[in-house]
């Protein structure tokens, strides 16, 4: 994925030999293509990744791999010239830090995953060490594919804060706290509380809520399975390479055969050594399914903030409605609730008119308050409701157009898999029939 | 007398067995002996071997010329363009299921086309069972010592664990028993064993069963009386026996590895059927992506499927045969060990000989031209049965090997065309989709 940014609108669609490569180009084309936002103005890839040392905040020395983010203004391509690309370093916590500010800023918009913080769904040959040179080439195509899905997203591309990240090295974490995000960020009991609480959520939320779930237990499962599969299959692949070894020790007590069959063995080892290029290519679908998996979660992100927005209305509205009813009570001397107020007046004897008037004067300020706080909350739940909308079916024809091309992508591989083998097979037949 | 050596044989160097006599023997008429290629002046300028003395090889001396013919024809293909060639084609087929009081058990059809003079009629068709076959071997293995018999499938299954009477099982048997059957018909000397005429030609060959049975007692016994050490083994038998431990070896491996491969295909197929159900279920709450996610589901379906066919062939046709060959080592390994003991009797009759002769001046006695004429038929024998079983093997070799590559290849094949008829429906889908969008 990673040389994609820089290519330019290619005509990737009418073609008849459909290649994975394709497929990976023809995501970023669309990006370019469609979208009037940051990547039609610049050109972003994270074209290195590097290994530092350094002190960390608790004064220890720790290793980490730092990436070269690289940006070249559009126009400055099309016109033909060539500049040199600014570029900064960044570190995963970083872009970490970038995402968490954007999931607070924009709530109602189903933010792009970062690639994954450690290893998973790893099968046996993979490493799930960080610091392994696979794992780090495939966070930093991970990294550059969620810069270019925010910068092509057309809300999201707009922010200053992610200027900042692709331009300003090292000022670029003040800024980011400076904006306070952090205090606004809701709590994580506040939104459980919310999910449990709330009594009439929009039912096309809960429903995407539902789908959220469904996608993350499908995408995990099927990454779980594909990791076992590819675990055998390894297996497999791996124990025809002995056939390379016996034969050519067999070729050595025989005539005539020997010859065929030494060449044989050797097609065999190829055939077993094949499997390694063949299982690193499925590593990228693995990686699309991966992002989606990570994207569910961002759309029940989504959801659970109405569900937050709604609950506070929801609450708000009765707490106003409650207000109004004291209110009453006070001002008709009817009691229709019961309240201990009105237990102790009723056995104590009712307070002084001053106070009460007091109470009254306090009551319909509150009450102002709280049609503030009302309409307030109105409208931060039906704008929520109206914009998130807007991007839950972006993302929903975002993740049908991906997906598909994924699983496209995944059949080519598995033809190519098959051809190789047919070929390997077809050598050793070869050496066979000379026998 | 000197013992035919055909054309064909590209053997020797090896030492004739008169230069072990003793020295004081060369009193005696050289025992001109052409063990191997050594053709000294008993043999014609063509090569052709001649007769000399002792009436012994006459009989075999006919034999040993078609064997020349039959040798040439061999190594090219020893099964499909000598046809010209051969007179006697035999077939194995039709299993059927017996049921009697005492015993359950399976018969076969053997079919017999002939234009031999030994049979009275062309055509021949009768039913057999495992034990026939079993005696047919035993019978060929007494009466014609000096020559590699062909090995039958294994005699013994495990009741609880084999199916007797699976088709599986009955299947891979009769190939192998067919295969064992046109061994012993293409051999130019053991074609001619009457036992195997009597096999393919009796109605009943429950009552030669019962007679052969009891000689078969006494002609082991012979086999186990001798007691004579060898002293040194030829050369090239010694590269016989040496070939066979090797190749022995190499077989056991190669039965180890296909079985490997077997068992991690088979964990594979497990794996790769709960990845292809994974898709399945993800259909439910999808809508556009229904169709590729059924679809992959029904490609990875089709790959079990072809996995699994994959193992069942090998299964069948490639380990059994591997098997098969292992027996035949055996077979083999035991009648070098006969050719040693005869060498090693005739030596040891030799020198004894000798030593009387010493005393007494007495001519070499017969027993020992008896045993020395057997030792040189039987090396003869056994060359050339070598050399023919060689060319047999390489032939079977390739052909196992070959089908091995074929059925992988199917097997992918099969995956490939579900694979890419998926592509073409998506693909096609969203061009589809593209222009209905445009319009």
């Amino acid at each position: 994925m990673a040389e994609d940014g820089r290519d330019e609108s290619v005509a990737a669609d009418d073609d008849s030999q459909h290649t994975a490569e394709d497929g990976r180009n023809g995501l970023n084309n669309t990006m370019v293509e469609e979208s009037p936002t940051l990547l039609r103005r610049m050109e972003i890839c994270v074209a290195e990744a590097e290994k530092r040392s350094g002190k960390n905040a608790v004064n220890m020395q720790e290793t980490f791999t730092v990436y070269l983010i690289e940006t070249r203004p559009m126009d400055a391509l099309a016109e033909g010239r060539n500049p040199a690309p600014d570029s900064l370093w960044r570190r995963y916590s970083e872009f970490e830090l970038l995402r968490n500010y954007l999931l607070v800023s924009f709530p109602y918009i189903v933010v792009p995953p970062l690639p994954e913080k450690r290893a998973e769904f790893v099968w046996h040959k993979l490493s799930a060490d960080n610091m392994d040179p696979d794992f780090v080439e495939r966070r930093r195509v991970g990294l550059e594919n969620f810069l270019l899905r925010v910068a092509s997203h057309p809300v999201l591309s707009n922010d200053k804060i992610l200027h900042h990240f692709l331009t300003e090295e090292h000022s670029w974490k003040e800024v980011v706290y400076e904006t306070g995000f952090q205090a606004k960020a809701d709590s994580r009991l506040k939104a459980l509380s919310a999910t449990f609480r709330v009594r009439n959520p929009d039912k096309r939320f809960m429903d995407m809520k539902h789908y959220s779930d469904e996608l993350q237990s499908h995408t995990s499962q099927l990454l779980r399975a594909r990791a076992r599969v590819a675990d055998r299959l390894y297996g497999v692949y791996k124990v025809h390479g002995n056939y390379g070894r016996v034969f050519s020790e067999w070729s050595a007590i025989e005539r005539e055969m020997g010859d065929g069959l030494q060449s044989a063995g050797h097609h065999m080892d190829a055939y077993a050594a094949s499997i390694d290029d063949i299982l690193e290519e499925e590593e990228h679908y693995a990686d699309q399914l991966k992002e989606y998996l990570f994207y569910a979660e961002a759309l029940r992100a989504v959801c659970r903030k109405h569900e937050l927005t709604q609950f506070e209305l929801e609450m708000a509205t009765q707490d106003l409605i409650s207000k109004k009813q004291q209110h009453e009570e006070l001002s008709t001397g009817i009691v229709r609730t019961f309240s201990f107020k009105g237990m102790t007046n009723k056995l104590f004897g009712q307070e002084a008119p001053e106070q009460r008037e007091a109470r009254l004067k306090l009551l319909e300020e509150l009450i102002e308050e709280g049609e503030e706080a009302v309409k307030d909350k109105t409208v931060e739940c039906e704008e929520h409701v109206e914009k998130a909308w807007v991007d839950v079916q972006r993302f929903k024809e975002q993740k049908d157009k991906d997906l598909r091309e994924a699983l496209i992508n995944y059949a080519v591989m598995q033809v190519s898999m098959c051809k190789k083998g047919i070929q390997m097979w077809s050598n050793a037949k070869e050496c066979f029939l000379k026998m | 007398m000197s013992v035919g050596a055909p054309r064909a044989l590209a053997s020797s160097g090896q030492k004739p067995i008169t230069e072990i006599l003793h020295p004081l023997s060369a009193a005696e008429e050289p025992l001109s002996v052409t063990v191997g290629g050594d053709k000294q002046e008993v043999a014609l300028t063509n090569g052709t071997p001649v007769e000399t003395s002792s009436p012994a090889s006459t009989s075999s001396l006919f034999n040993r010329l078609q064997l020349d013919d039959d040798l040439e024809a061999d190594v090219r293909d020893p099964y499909a363009d000598s046809t010209e060639m051969r007179d006697l084609f035999v077939t194995v087929d039709d299993p059927k299921k017996h049921v009697s009081t005492m015993e359950t058990y399976i018969t076969y059809r053997v079919s017999t086309k002939t234009s031999r003079v030994e049979f009275d009629l062309p055509e021949y068709c009768v039913r057999r069972r495992y034990q026939d076959f079993d005696w047919l071997r035993i019978k060929l293995e007494d009466s014609q010592p000096t020559h590699l018999i062909p090995p039958l499938p294994e005699k013994f299954v495990m009741k609880g664990v084999v199916d007797r009477f699976s088709e599986e099982f009955v299947e891979t048997r009769m190939k192998a028993l067919d295969k064992f059957l046109k061994r012993v018909a293409d051999h130019p000397v053991l074609s001619f064993n009457p036992h195997l005429t009597a096999f393919l030609t009796v109605k009943d060959l429950n009552k030669r069963q019962g007679l052969a049975l009891l000689s078969k007692v006494g002609e082991s016994v012979k086999h186990v009386a001798g007691g004579y050490k060898l002293r040194a083994r030829p050369a090239e038998f010694c590269a016989m026996g040496e070939y066979l431990d090797t190749f022995n070896q190499k077989l056991g491996t190669i039965d180890r590895i296909a079985q490997r491969i077997l068992k991690e295909q088979s964990e594979y197929l497990t794996e790769l059927r709960e990845y292809g159900g994974v898709y399945s279920s993800w259909v439910g709450s999808e809508e556009e992506l229904r169709r590729p996610l059924e679809g992959v589901a029904g490609c990875v379906t089709t790959s079990c499927g072809a996995l699994e066919d994959l193992g069942d062939n090998m299964s069948l046709d490639f380990l059994p045969v591997l098997r098969e060959y292992v027996l035949y080592l055996e077979s083999i390994k035991n009648v070098l060990r006969k050719r040693d003991q005869s060498q090693a009797e005739y030596e040891g009759r030799l020198e004894a000989a000798i030593l009387r002769k010493q005393e007494d001046r007495t001519p070499m006695p017969l027993e020992v031209e008896k045993c020395q004429d057997k030792v040189e038929c039987f090396n003869a024998d056994l060359k050339a049965d070598w050399e023919r079983w060689q060319s047999n093997k390489r032939h079977d070799f390739k052909q196992l090997l070959t089908g091995m590559a074929d059925r992988n290849i199917n097997s992918y094949e099969k995956s490939q065309a579900a694979w890419e008829s998926l592509i073409t429906l998506l693909q096609d889908k969203q061009t589809e989709d593209k222009t209905s969008e445009t319009n």
